[in-house]
């Protein structure tokens, strides 16, 4: 087994609150990683930290065997991290379609020259992008609505826009910050296939933040507790159940895990 | 509704066409003819600070300096080293643009309300410039007897060849500018003007595309004023201050932010406004911020709003549709 991605000793600090505490972790190959932690845990923040939208306060981030501490969001998606927000961040007056195709390297990148000249290959260039953003959105199941304003998508079919915009920069890591917030629990079925799909049928890495236990236990290989900011758990969904620290950092905050 | 509009869009655009083309032929009244250049450059000039303020999403409250750094800078040149001005032209335009790059640097750390201030303090200063380095820009007399062009010899000074050199002008500016606006670069651009954490989330470097769009606004605007100062043939600081800004952002924003066609009707309709309102010139002004009052409160998003705009157009431009209107706005 390898190593995907590598936390070491990692903390963030906000004035005087200490979001993410002396944080080490790895992630290896072939798993589907979860992390769960009761409100303000810093969960959020440590994927920002992955993400590179806040740096480290200390410690450091390894990505495949790389050191990507100091590089800026931007930098890391062409690494292959890729991201979605746990407030929906979609370009709303855009179409489904066109969230994917921005967010596609070969799109976003299209240089300013060649786009002045026009051309057969640039047009042959950008069949392609369409053609491969297409076939994402027929994997997350928006295929029938990609002409669709973003905003007009009901909030479970943006949240897997999102998912699918994330996949449009194809990432080998993808981390989903509460994928499955607002969805029912037909959705949430659905969401566990594409997650399973995600990483068995487009290799891809997958950590996510969730707070629906079922749904945790159900699709992890292996998870990660936060409280305080501190990594108080690792393990197996069964191990984790049973954990006595764990059961007490959420029913001392009584339980409140489903928002 | 919208299947008429359609119906009729094409012969409509042919009509429009020839209307431009013909325009100083039927109508030979010089006035009418002025009016239409002016009308030209502001077009241009409502072009150029969309792709900044419409497009990538940031205030800039200052666009007529660049218009003034690339009229004196288009003036200087073919006043004192004779150049020609299609050359002259193609000066401003890099000239203009590297002062965009110059205050586009520190606007980049910049956002909303903190930039806009910014760039009114840098049309201030490029207007002091103006009155005050008299060596250089004669002070408030401003700059006499801007020649006009010529090609091969020819001089191209009348009314009407100042009308066809920016019929061209602003052609060419719109059709570049619609390639640019409907590509992947234009769309990396809007997802600045959205959300600048989801921009980056999806590997789109927001200090790029800003800079490029503040030194291709810039350098449009110097170029439209390289165009002003060969037709007045005289140029001055007090063109270039604050209220030609203002004016210029209120033909985007009239005509709708984010969008190359409300350009065009917001600087048309902006620059013929006032003309067509001089013999109520008392009123002019009231009846303006009225007019803008209005459209704020009924059409915010402007004559030719965004909602307006064809849908997936990547798609279409990669031959992926093959009937354009099934995606045309709803
Ligand atoms: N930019 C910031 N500045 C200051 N404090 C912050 C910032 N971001 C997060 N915090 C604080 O850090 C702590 C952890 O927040 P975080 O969003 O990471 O929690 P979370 O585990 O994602 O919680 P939730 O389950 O509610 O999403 C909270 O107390 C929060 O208020
Ligand atoms: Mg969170």
């Amino acid at each position: 087994m390898s190593e995907i991605m590598r936390a070491d000793n990692v903390s963030m600090i906000f004035g005087g609150l200490t979001a993410v505490d002396n944080i080490s972790l790895t992630m290896e190959d072939n798993e589907i990683l979860s992390l769960i932690g009761p409100n303000g845990a810093g969960k959020t923040t440590f994927f920002n930290m992955l993400t590179g939208v806040y740096q480290p306060t200390f410690g450091t981030i390894t990505f495949y065997g790389e050191n990507i501490t100091k590089l800026k969001p931007y930098e890391r998606v062409a690494k292959g991290i890729s991201r979605t927000f746990q407030n929906i961040r979609l370009f709303s007056s855009m179409t489904t379609l066109e969230n994917l195709l921005v967010a596609h390297p070969k799109c976003n990148s299209e240089n300013i020259g060649r786009v002045l000249l026009g051309g057969k290959k640039l047009k042959k260039a950008r069949q392609e992008i369409v053609e491969e953003c297409e076939e994402i959105l027929e994997i997350v199941g928006l295929k029938d609505k990609e002409d669709e304003l973003a905003t007009n998508l009901s909030y479970g079919k943006q949240r897997l826009l999102e998912i699918g915009r994330a996949l449009a920069t194809n990432p080998k890591l993808v981390l989903l910050d509460e994928p499955g917030a607002g969805m029912n629990s037909m959705e949430k079925e659905e969401l566990s296939t594409l997650i399973r799909y995600i990483t068995q049928k487009m290799d891809k890495k997958v950590l996510l933040i969730e707070h629906d236990m079922r749904f945790v236990m159900g699709i992890s290989d292996r998870i990660l507790v936060l409280d305080h900011g501190e990594l108080i758990a690792n393990g197996k969904p069964e191990e984790i159940q049973q954990n006595q620290m764990v059961i007490e950092a959420y029913l001392g905050k009584g339980m409140t895990d489903e928002e | 509704m919208m299947q008429k509009i359609k119906k009729i869009k094409k012969p409509l655009a042919v009509i429009g066409i020839l209307f431009l083309l013909l325009f100083p032929v039927i109508i030979t009244s010089s006035y009418y003819l002025h009016v239409m250049i002016l009308a030209g450059i502001y077009v241009v000039l409502s072009l150029s600070l969309n792709l900044i303020t419409g497009y990538t999403g940031q205030l800039c409250l200052g666009h007529a300096a660049f218009f003034g750094i690339g009229a004196y800078a288009g003036a200087l040149l073919m006043v004192n080293v004779h150049m020609n001005f299609f050359f002259a032209l193609i000066c401003s335009f890099i000239i203009s643009g590297i002062f965009g790059l110059l205050l586009g640097i520190p606007a980049l750390r910049l956002r909303g309300d903190y930039l806009a201030i910014v760039t009114l303090g840098f049309g201030e200063i490029v207007h002091l410039v103006f009155v005050n380095w008299t060596e250089l820009t004669n002070g408030p007399m401003g700059i006499r007897s801007i020649p006009g062009p010529s090609l091969f010899g020819i001089e191209l000074d009348g009314n009407q060849e100042f009308y066809y050199l920016i019929l061209i002008i602003t052609a060419l500016v719109l059709f570049l500018l619609n390639r640019l606006v409907n590509s992947g670069f234009g769309m990396a651009m809007q997802t600045i003007k959205a959300d600048e954490i989801a921009a980056e989330s999806i590997g789109i470097y927001p200090v790029k595309y800003k800079l490029i769009a503040f030194i291709l606004s810039s350098g449009l605007a110097g170029l439209a004023g390289c165009f002003y100062a060969s037709y007045i043939s005289y140029i001055s600081p007090t063109t270039f201050v604050y209220n030609t800004s203002v004016t210029i952002l209120a033909m985007v924003v009239l005509g709708g932010l984010g969008s190359l066609t409300g350009s065009v009707i917001g600087g048309v309709v902006l620059t013929l406004l006032p003309e067509v309102l001089r013999s109520i010139s008392d009123y002019r002004m009231i009846f303006f911020g009225a007019l803008m009052i209005i459209m704020m409160i009924f059409k915010p998003e402007g004559f030719w709003g965004v909602s307006k705009r064809v849908k997936n157009i990547y798609k279409i431009k990669a031959g992926g549709a093959q009937n354009e209107r099934d995606y045309e706005s709803r």
